[in-house]
């Protein structure tokens, strides 16, 4: 057990930052801390240009293998990244669900001409994926997708007919990956089909969702015979649970260490503002502060037990509790934040509805513990997972 | 950056709790708890004799396996989940790594062959009220005598030898004293926690072997107490995962209403609560113990172990006190009956979490370091 990086990694972690200082400048300065969570509908054109920049620079992709034009980076090098990306400040990631879950996954199911027919987009900042699995009767069950996949013997081609909810930068995206019904004599899990679908069709509508922050992240999107073609199915009909579920696996948290630096941030901010109003003195926020800067150091030594055993694709004790540990974590900051600014909490920038960074902040808090499966559905999982409790009952479907 | 334990690291651990399983049952724990010694002499003989636990952090050249700190962690979360009565923590945690930290003398090499032979240590570091925050209020030393009383002391009524805190001049020195030394009185206190004994120790007229000066003493305390809160903080790990485990065992045994209790979601919930607090301490405790080897090494700060600490015994504090009194509820009536073992957790979780600073002292001194000083 050692808490230092190699010669090498230290190394590589130089190169990343000084490549991150003399690229995020200029045109780029003004994106530098925006477009996190909470924040991801600023700037879309500037941050898909940096996406391009990243690109060129060969920072893109750097987890994928080197044979699809990745550096094979390894778990330390991609936190390493992360880290410096967020220390940079780096904007949020318009390519990140293209890179860290479509990719791999097509790496893995994808034929190679599906390969060849995505993977260059996505690893040049030229193409964006949005994900297409929630439904209004499907949230934490999602094994209740009620959209339907039906091949037309005609034209040769998938028609796809339902309605997805909480796709994030719909709007923005050349693809999105839909979870659809295959085989309606079919329920829960069985049935089921992984479609590659474009946006661009007069099939696909998209409505945005205005958020209890006034701005909108999230879409609804409707498929009204929209259309994908025979062979933009990754994995066979019947397969789709599989390869959904091994998308999600993608994620190994390596990108959680980046997270954090956008936390601290917060927390950052948080400590300046209850020094400059007096609330530093306060004995119980003194107390909360504290609570708060332990529990972030602790997430990060979280992460840190979580990815040195990342090798196995099962998932440790130590990621298993991470997204119900995060999101809590998070939430109880955003109510600090407001509790430290006091009165002027109340206060908005201007109108019509124009939050500071911790007001919104505060708000989007309360998404963080529902997005990604909810506090209840992870304590169901850690308990019937981790601890070998009997599973929930299932209604009838 | 390794974040894992290395095979040899395993090993030491999975040594360590078959061991424990073997001999501190729960039926050995309270046997051993109301003896007289407050521990299992023979017990502690195969420690010493047949395992070498006490030499794990002598220097090989002292006759010792020189290992390090994440190595004693990963004993004490062991020694911890049975409620080992042992004088382990006294003898090896504190008075050895105590000793470590002063000047090469004669009275240093002769406790550390006296420990490495299997002999008992306790350190000394309490006023009269078992309080540690001020130094001056400790038993004071003057012209050679030592004088004073200190109490809450971790098998100060048993051990061989103590390294005793003494306040002297303006400053604090370090005196070893044989345990039978004329002038010392000792006597055992009872305690609401009977898994680890506690002692007064009065001073008369005491004479000691220097260990260190007076200008010297005071940061050897310090970070002797930093560690044994990273200590504590595995022993609270291991409470609270034997908390958690036996009260899973009990869940899933009971039936109520022709179903397990364990099929509860009520219950399966606060279980899961119970693993995020559990591993959360975890993997401060592991931070911790990197720290301190880092820190011993010279490669790192004071105020880098201070924080370290702070946050693992803390952590590990509210959580084993969370998992046991969680415990006690997901037991039912039988969870506040003597006969089961969850009650000696609480107890010792509650007594541990207060330890060396509880949790909300541990937070002010973090809030001190974050708000108080020049930096953002």
């Amino acid at each position: 057990m050692k808490l230092s990086f190699s010669a090498a990694d230290e190394a590589f972690r130089a190169e990343v930052a000084t490549w991150l200082e003399a690229n995020l400048s200029g045109e780029f300065e003004e994106i530098r801390f925006r477009g996190g969570p909470g924040d991801e509908h600023v700037f879309v054109e500037e941050r898909k240009a940096w996406e391009q920049r990243m690109a060129a620079g060969g920072w893109t992709c750097i987890a994928w293998p080197e044979s699809h034009g990745g550096k094979h980076a390894s778990i330390e090098q991609q936190v390493i990244f992360n880290e410096e990306y967020a220390r940079a400040g780096g904007p949020g990631r318009v390519g990140h669900i293209g890179e860290t879950l479509m990719g791999p996954t097509l790496i893995e199911f994808g034929t190679p001409e599906q390969q060849a027919k995505y993977l260059p987009g996505i690893r040049e900042g030229r193409e964006y994926w949005c994900q297409g699995y929630s439904e209004p009767g499907a949230g934490s069950d999602l094994g209740n997708v009620k959209t339907r996949a039906v091949f037309d013997e005609a034209t040769q081609q998938w028609r796809i007919n339902g309605q997805k909810v909480w796709t994030s930068l719909a709007h923005e995206s050349h693809y999105c990956f839909v979870v659809a019904r295959t085989d309606p004599s079919q329920v829960g899990h069985k049935g089921l089909g992984f479609f590659m679908v474009a946006m661009d069709q007069p099939g696909v509508t998209i409505r945005p969702i205005e958020q209890l922050t006034g701005t909108a992240e999230f879409n609804e999107v409707f498929f009204d015979d929209a259309v994908c073609a025979a062979d933009d199915i990754l994995g066979a009909p019947g397969q789709g649970w599989a390869v959904a579920m091994a998308l999600l696996g993608y994620e190994r948290g390596v990108s959680t260490l980046g997270q954090q630096m956008l936390f601290q941030n917060e927390l950052d901010e948080i400590i300046r503002v209850a020094k400059a109003n007096g609330s530093a003195n306060d004995p119980i926020i003194r107390q909360r502060i504290a609570e708060a800067h332990m529990g972030l150091k602790t997430m990060r030594y979280n992460s840190m037990r979580m990815l040195s055993g990342a090798e196995g694709s099962q998932l440790s004790r130590e990621a298993m509790i991470y997204k119900l540990y995060w999101s809590s974590w998070h939430r109880n900051l955003g109510k600090l934040a407001m509790d430290v600014m006091g009165e002027q909490a109340e206060i908005l920038l201007e109108a019509p509805y124009e939050l500071n960074r911790l007001q919104s902040m505060f708000l989007f808090t309360r998404a963080d513990t529902i997005y990604g499966g909810t506090n209840q559905i992870q304590r169901n999982l850690i308990a019937e997972r981790a601890l070998g409790l009997p599973r929930e009952p299932r209604g009838q479907a | 950056m390794e974040f894992t334990f290395t095979e040899e690291q395993l090993m030491i651990q999975d040594m360590a709790a078959g061991f424990v399983d073997e001999v501190s049952t729960s039926e050995a724990v309270r046997t051993a708890m109301t003896s007289g010694l407050g521990y299992d002499a023979s017990v502690w003989q195969r420690i010493t004799e047949e395992l070498c636990w006490q030499a794990l952090p002598i220097d090989e050249a002292d006759g010792g396996l020189g290992l390090g700190f994440v190595e004693m962690v990963a004993m004490l979360e062991q020694t911890g989940r049975r409620l080992l009565c042992s004088p382990f923590f006294a003898t090896v945690c504190m008075a050895l790594y105590a000793a470590k930290q002063c000047p090469e003398s004669e009275a240093k090499q002769a406790l550390i062959e006296a420990i490495l032979g299997g002999q008992t240590a306790a350190f000394v570091h309490t006023d009269s009220q078992g309080r540690w925050q001020d130094l001056s209020a400790l038993p004071r030393s003057e012209s050679g005598l030592i004088n004073g009383c200190a109490s809450q002391v971790i098998n100060g009524d048993s051990a061989d030898w103590l390294v005793v805190a003494v306040s002297e001049g303006e400053g604090c020195a370090l005196y070893l004293v044989a345990g039978d030394a004329e002038g010392v009185g000792r006597s055992a206190q009872v305690t609401m926690d009977q898994t680890r004994r506690l002692a007064t120790l009065d001073f008369t007229n005491v004479t000691g072997q220097r260990l260190c000066e007076a200008s010297a003493g005071a940061a050897i305390v310090n970070i002797t107490l930093e560690l044994a809160r990273i200590g504590a903080a595995a022993e609270l790990v291991g409470v609270a995962q034997q908390s958690l485990d036996s009260s899973v065992a009990y869940i899933l045994e009971r039936v109520q209403f022709g179903r397990t209790i364990a099929s509860f979601q009520a219950v399966k919930h606060k279980c899961a609560d119970i693993m995020v607090k559990l591993e959360s301490s975890r993997s401060a405790l592991y931070y911790a113990a990197c720290v301190a080897d880092e820190f011993m090494a010279g490669s790192t700060s004071l105020a880098a172990l201070q924080e370290a600490a702070s946050i693992a015994k803390a952590y590990a504090g509210e959580a084993a006190f969370f998992a046991a009194g969680v415990g006690i509820q997901l037991h039912g009536g039988v969870g506040i009956t003597a006969e089961y073992d969850i009650q000696l957790y609480f107890k010792r979780a509650r007594a541990q979490e207060a330890y060396l600073g509880s949790p909300h002292w541990h937070r002010e001194r973090l809030a001190a370091m974050l708000l108080d000083g020049d930096a953002a």
